[in-house]
């Protein structure tokens, strides 16, 4: 493709956009699709012709809006009406109603503005808005301009400056800077390079990367051919979780769609830049998502971490130099370069720049994906957001990091979401899940439940954690039927700390944080628990089958 | 030389060992490619038999150790054949907080079997998964492909029963 030809294309597909005046985008991603969306879809396309409106109204098939409780959820344009719980009747109303009549359905609206109104959307800027398998729409909103950009007008040295001015950090977890990174890559020796998109969302709970890749693949893969500019690689890789069926579908699609487009290939916008992205399907181990165990799994071997250093920006895939950023921190590159490291360095707090993408789930009243800036408290997102846990019951605690991530009480909601506010309270940032918990959860269950997964998760290369886990987990199965005694509280902090300090990889060096932010904020109920032989939230003793680790 | 037919290793020579065959090539016998034809074989057979994996050690040349290793650290690999109805129960984060341990507990009495279990007759199997990434609908189940959402115990097993059909009910 020239520069030219997606300057024109981009033209024509935006007046073909602005030439309709209404744009039905029906959510079709996971969250909606199972509750029936495919058949809103077809109904709203029966409907427009029924009524006549084909010339004024376009229906899409778009990702997710984020109000994944509302399944399936249908945003109309202008206005961004919100329909909820559409069914296909529901929608030959909506268009006799709406785009016919010029009435929007009040009754069917998604009446809570506030789960909106404190968002900042830029990852997901495009998430419902556009058809996630037309790059046409991609393109219509401004997409591969960056990399067009970065390609004509920039040196790849350029571009590791701007993204390491924005401040942009790694969002898998770690928090990294984006744009060091970049740098320790481009300077390694040795080639080929290679570019890893990480894709591997194995938290249970979160599913803010899924619903990215099917609401707007291709600024993945703009984030993706931007960084392997940036470092000199031709080849990249998306490691995707195979339990993600519709975001591989998706994926596959946008990668044919980017080639035959050519701005995946050969000579990108007739400069010397090549580059190809291939997908590499995970097959169900939380543990691949560290990036020494995803190298380990896109060789076709056992997912298990080994010691850094060396790290992959030096050896990597095949032991070359080797980019892995999560797909969020990629998505948020083309943004960056279009407007500028200091328009992003100016949005979220002074030490975490942007925003961050969130899950969230549980006892809440308004679950769904969220992207906030950094630095908004956690009050805010879980009570003005969230709008806080259902009536009658009490808010106790919410996870912040997934299944290693910490507990925090009421009275750390104040707290600023960033990386460093989140690891002091004992929590992580994690790859971004917000769990709520009411008071008719317990906290000891809860933390015995998240060891459980660990050690069903645990590579068992490294002692601590899988000894170390088992062991601990057998404490806290114990706990919750009142076997064990507060003198026991100290050595379990004692091998928690012993399992974080001696693990050789994120998975151990967290898992023990449920525990130790339950013991330390929550010790009340495991008191109750070993000395009153009770279970305040009413879980334990028998109460509700357990898990079991086999 | 690789090894083109399937007899050698107890894989009946059929239109899936073709296709198995196909994607190995495709893939030019590469070592690398392991999980990706681990992946098409699943989907070919249903699940990973001694017999197959031992033929996919061969035509990749890799130690069969390997390649059992392999299957069997992640999970979704299948080493056993599962039954003819499959019910998935997630157990992500915030179904778990939601009550689907209640929904495995109600299967597993019900139908008298055990999580990642099948019926005595083969007719059913239980399988947890962490997290199919439905959150806000949880908590969730998947009987025979079919998702369920904001699902009750009661829900899962009507599902079930229809989907595995009346005579056994009756028959129970």
């Amino acid at each position: 493709m020239k520069p030219d030809e997606l300057r024109s294309l981009a033209q024509k597909e935006s007046e073909l956009r602005k030439s309709y005046r209404y744009r039905i985008n029906v959510c079709c991603s996971s969250g909606c699709m199972p509750f029936g969306s495919l058949k809103v879809l077809s109904a709203f396309k029966d409907a427009v012709r029924e009524f006549g409106v084909e010339e004024e109204c376009y229906v899409a098939r778009t990702g997710c809006v984020g109000t994944c409780s509302l399944a399936p959820a249908v945003l109309v344009e202008p206005g961004d009406y919100l329909y909820q719980n559409v069914t296909p009747e529901k929608a030959r109303e909506i268009v006799k109603e709406h785009i016919v009549g010029g009435r929007p359905v009040k009754s069917m609206l998604y009446g809570n503005e506030a789960f909106f109104k404190k968002q900042l959307r830029i990852v997901l800027r495009n998430a419902g808005k556009i058809d996630p398998l037309r790059i046409e729409d991609y393109i219509a909103v401004g997409g591969y301009y960056a990399l067009l950009k970065a390609l004509t007008r920039m040196t790849p040295q350029g571009v590791i400056e701007e993204v390491a001015l924005s401040g942009l950090k790694g969002r898998g977890g770690a928090g990294f800077l984006t744009g060091l990174k970049w740098r320790y890559v481009a300077r390694a020796p040795g080639s080929p390079k290679y570019v890893i998109a990480n894709l591997d969302e194995g938290d249970p709970g979160v599913f803010a990367n899924r619903t990215l890749a099917e609401a707007d693949p291709h600024a993945i893969l703009e984030g993706m051919a931007i960084a392997a500019y940036a470092v000199g690689s031709q080849k990249g890789y998306i490691y995707v979780r195979s339990e993600y069926p519709l975001a591989v579908q998706t994926l596959k699609k946008a990668i044919e769609a980017a080639r035959s487009m050519g701005v995946l290939g050969n000579n990108i916008f007739e400069t010397s830049f090549s580059f190809d992205v291939e997908l590499r399907l995970g097959a169900g181990a939380f543990v691949a998502g560290e990036e020494t165990a995803i190298l380990a799994s896109i060789e076709g071997r056992r997912a298990m971490p080994r010691p850094r250093p060396p790290y992959p920006a030096q050896s990597g895939l095949w032991g070359k130099p080797t980019l892995i950023n999560n797909v969020e921190t990629l998505a948020n590159v083309p943004v960056i370069l279009l407007k500028g490291s200091e328009w992003f360095s100016s949005i979220g707090s002074k030490n975490c720049t942007g925003t961050k993408c969130f899950s969230l789930t549980g006892k809440v009243n308004n679950p769904g994906l969220i992207e906030v800036p950094m630095g908004i408290t956690l009050r805010e997102v879980v009570f003005d957001i969230g709008g806080g846990v259902a009536p009658g019951r009490r808010f106790k605690a919410v996870q912040v990091g997934g299944p290693s991530g910490g507990f925090l009480p009421e009275q750390l909601l104040d707290l600023p979401i960033d990386y460093e506010s989140l690891t002091k309270a004992g929590a992580i940032m994690g790859s971004g899940g917000i769990v709520v918990l009411d008071d008719t959860s317990c906290m000891v269950d809860t933390a015995k439940f998240f060891t459980e997964f660990c050690v069903d998760e645990s590579c068992g290369k490294c002692t601590p954690c899988r000894a170390g886990l088992y062991k601990l987990y057998k404490i806290l199965d114990g706990f919750t039927r009142g076997e064990g005694s507060v003198e026991d509280f100290s050595k379990v902090e004692e091998l928690c700390e012993f399992i974080k300090e001696a693990s050789l990889c994120g998975l151990g060096q967290t898992a023990p944080n449920p525990t130790l932010t339950t013991l330390r904020y929550f010790r009340d109920e495991y008191i109750a628990h070993l000395v009153e032989k009770r279970c305040p939230a009413g879980k334990c003793f028998g109460n509700s089958g357990g898990g079991g680790v086999e | 030389m690789p090894n083109s037919g399937g007899q050698q290793t107890g894989v009946k020579s059929d239109r899936r060992l073709q296709m198995l065959e196909a994607a190995i090539k495709q893939h030019q016998y590469s070592k690398d490619a392991l999980l990706e034809i681990l992946h098409t074989a699943q989907e070919l057979y249903g699940y990973l038999d001694k017999d197959l994996l031992q033929h996919i050690s061969r035509q990749l040349r890799l130690p069969p150790s390997h390649v059992y290793g392999v299957a069997t650290f992640y999970n979704l690999f299948k080493l056993k054949k599962p039954g003819m109805h499959v019910v998935t129960v997630c157990m992500g984060t915030a179904c778990y907080v939601k009550g689907a341990e209640n929904i495995v507990s109600t299967i597993e009495r019900e139908f008298n079997l055990k999580r990642g279990g099948t019926t005595s007759d083969g007719r059913l199997s239980l399988f947890v998964t962490r997290c199919i990434g439905a959150c806000a609908m949880a908590p969730n189940a998947i009987v025979d492909g079919e998702v369920v959402g904001k699902a009750t115990p009661e829900d899962v097993l009507r599902k079930v029963k229809s989907a595995m059909g009346a005579e056994m009910v009756e028959a129970r």
